[in-house]
């Protein structure tokens, strides 16, 4: 039930944003997010509310520590 | 899609999986607890248990928000269901859990009671407009869920709607995570701590957990954001170092959600609370605030919450606590399948029984 699901924003409107789930669009509540969301960022969902924006900077950090890793076993 | 599939990659399952291989010191366990469902779907999903090396035990904890519901609880929604004309809003993973009685929300709802699976608590609102009936909203879910439900009860109570009410079923980690480490048969090395939950609460929510010797990783729910915390539970164990690790930094910040947490802390104030197979459990619970017990579903119906913990026959309630393995219980796949569920812990998405029966059922452990 804790389930969230990434979501990207593609639309915009006071305390709601109109999200795209794996190619589903959805109105989720922003009203949770500490920042502004922004159109194409990615939030993670949870009963129709958007509880964290999704940080590609970190993101890429894990995948690239996790390329390094792989580099490292061979 | 984007953050789902790079977490999915076999090439770097086979590596991270070799570097556990090689970690994992000969002659000793490590007993790991995962402490959210998702987890333990996710782990049975991708049947880490048997590719994993024999001396990691992976073991299931009170994740399943509907799971860990006492039988009290669910059996009071009942009663009030046989003797009022309501409608009721509730989550979907609900619907199938049975009562003392064998019935479910699910058969309710064949006999025409009025029950409706919401989304989100927020579709509540739609329908304030159409009806003069008690409009009635389980509110159940761990920190994750909380803050929504927060937000619709403070929503009802900025309208002044008078024909609302909510069963306040919702249950928070810290006393249950502190039964798990006073536990002394137990003996848990390291803890998959719940990703989503830390995205609201922070990761100083599981501090406690380092604070005794236990590894504590903040972990996703890929394949790969699993098999990494428990490589980094290893890690921690085999040094004997702790502390909480967070590698789910994409989604969780080690602060959390305060503006979520605000929504929790304005409607409701910790309490006990009563968990499957468990009992009372101290700072375990949440509570409306006295601004908000006229929402009190209790209350305004004058319903009592028996203390039943568990259902007779039933191990959910040591499955729950890690205790015993769904394999331990002698209705597992007999008596209780999906199809006919015994306890919540085969009902639910989340629960472990319903995990094991779904994946492992044809695999060798049993
Ligand atoms: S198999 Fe069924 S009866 Fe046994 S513990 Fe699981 S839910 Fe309860």
């Amino acid at each position: 039930m804790c389930l969230g699901i990434p979501a990207k924003i593609i639309k915009i409107s006071e305390g709601f944003a109109t999200v795209d789930i794996g190619g589903i669009e959805r109105e989720v509540s922003t009203i949770l997010l500490e920042d502004e969301p922004l159109i194409d960022e990615y939030v993670l969902v949870h009963v129709g509310f958007a509880i964290s924006k999704l940080s590609e900077v970190d993101a890429e950090e894990t995948l690239k520590f996790l390329k390094e890793f792989s580099d490292e076993i061979y | 899609m984007k953050y789902i599939d790079e977490f999915r990659n076999p090439s770097i399952v086979n590596d991270i999986l070799t570097s556990i291989n090689k970690l994992v010191i000969k002659g000793r366990s490590y007993k790991i607890m995962e402490v959210c469902g998702t987890h333990t779907m996710a782990i049975a999903k991708y049947g880490l248990r048997d590719i994993l090396p024999d001396n990691i035990d992976l073991v299931s904890g009170p994740g399943c928000p509907v799971c860990v519901i006492s039988q009290g609880e669910i059996d009071a929604i009942f009663s009030l269901l046989e003797k009022e004309d309501v409608i009721l809003f509730t989550y979907g993973d609900l619907m199938k859990t049975p009562g003392s009685n064998n019935e479910s929300l699910l058969t309710y709802k064949a006999k025409g009671v009025d029950i409706r699976i919401i989304l989100s608590p927020i579709d509540m609102l739609k329908e304030i407009e159409n009806t003069n009936k008690e409009l009635i909203f389980v509110s159940i879910g761990f920190e994750t869920t909380s803050p929504a439900n927060a937000i619709l009860i403070k929503e009802m109570y900025k309208r002044k709607i008078k024909n609302f009410s909510v069963f306040p079923y919702n249950k928070i980690m810290p006393g249950i995570i502190d039964v798990i480490l006073r536990d002394k048969d137990l003996n848990i090395d390291g803890f998959i701590c719940p990703g989503h939950v830390a995205a609201v609460t922070g990761t100083n929510l599981f501090e406690p957990i380092v604070k005794k010797n236990r590894a504590a990783v903040v972990a996703g729910f890929e394949i790969i954001d699993i098999l990494l915390a428990i490589r980094a539970i290893v890690l921690q164990v085999n040094n004997g170092t702790f502390r909480v690790e967070n590698l789910y930094k994409r989604v969780v910040s080690d602060n959390g959600n305060s503006l979520a947490r605000q929504h929790i802390d304005d409607v409701f104030e910790i309490t006990s609370s009563i968990w499957r197979g468990v009992g009372s459990v101290e700072r375990s619970g949440l509570a409306l605030k006295d601004d908000f017990q006229q929402y009190n579903v209790l209350n305004k119906f004058d319903l009592i919450i028996e203390s039943i913990y568990d259902k007779k026959g039933c191990k959910c309630g040591e499955i729950l606590m890690g205790k015993k393995s769904p394999y331990e219980c002698s209705l597992f796949s007999k008596e209780c399948k999906p199809e006919s569920p015994i306890g919540p812990c085969m009902v639910s998405t989340e629960g472990t029984c319903a995990a094991y029966y779904k994946y492992m059922v044809k695999s060798e452990h049993y």
